[in-house]
């Protein structure tokens, strides 16, 4: 039942991705695509019992991030032509084998099968056992992003500001 | 029981997806969503290989991966915007100033 959900959240995703990148034309729908592989995404990780990742995912990703994209694309009020006509066919041929090449190399890192999946304890991936780690065995890290978040923040503002002064 | 080298199998998928993307679309908002793109494929290979072995730890850097993406798409976002208010294009093929 659950390997059925599986590769229903994998064609969703697998649609989307490629809705995004293939769709030249409107820009918002390409955010909506984003959408769509990102909470596809998040059904994979409550699959593979990362349950508080799957939420943070649909929270962050779908919730967020794409919704920060479509602003500034309706913001931009974009009207030009994506491709241009030069130079078109010697980068779709360089994307082409660096995209085949990327992924030759997944498909030799799965060709040795990787065995059964370790038992996992009870509550494994929920809040209460990530929380744990992350502010035991993880607290710097966990410290060091909030640094991150605000020199992201203060840099964001002064980069979209209309003048230094 | 979802098989482990299949979730790695779709991630290798749709990481090849946004290299392709990256590199081909000329908007350059388009190419920030490719990098997340690629960004959600390398979260999903710590998911199923931190299930694979019964360790938090991938679970854990998935978290600072999401943390880093936010950040990286408001630093972008901004530079976006600034970028069009000075040259009116989002296109990479305008601002190649420091290609060689």
């Amino acid at each position: 039942m659950s390997l059925l959900f599986f590769y229903i959240f994998a064609a969703i995703a697998i649609a989307g991705a490629l809705g995004m990148v293939l769709n030249t034309r409107n820009t918002v729908a390409s955010a909506l695509s984003l959408v769509l592989t990102m909470v596809a995404l998040g059904g994979v990780y409550v699959l593979l019992e990362a349950y508080l990742i799957g939420a943070l995912q649909i929270l962050v990703y779908a919730g967020a991030i794409v919704v920060l994209f479509l602003f500034v694309v309706m913001l931009l009020n974009l009207r030009q032509p994506d491709f241009s006509p030069q130079r078109q066919r010697v980068t779709k041929i360089a994307a082409a084998v660096i995209g085949v090449l990327v992924l030759l190399q997944f498909l030799q890192l799965i060709h040795g099968a990787f065995g059964a999946p370790a038992a996992i304890p009870e509550g494994f991936g929920g809040y209460r056992q990530v929380g744990t780690a992350l502010f035991t065995d993880y607290v710097l890290a966990f410290e060091a992003t909030s640094l991150l978040l605000l020199a992201a923040m203060v840099g964001a503002v002064i980069l979209a500001k209309r003048k230094i002064d | 029981m979802v098989p482990i080298e299949h979730a790695i199998a779709l991630s290798g998928i749709l990481f090849a997806i946004g290299t392709v993307g990256a590199i081909t679309r000329r908007n350059l908002i388009v190419v920030l969503m490719s990098i997340e793109l690629m960004l959600n494929a390398v979260n999903l290979a710590l998911v199923a290989f931190s299930r694979l072995w019964g360790n938090l730890d991938g679970q854990i850097f998935v978290l600072m991966v999401i943390v880093v993406a936010a950040a990286e798409v408001a630093v972008g976002l901004g530079i976006v915007i600034s970028l069009f208010r000075n040259r009116e294009s989002v296109n990479v093929e305008d601002v190649s100033l420091l290609k060689w």
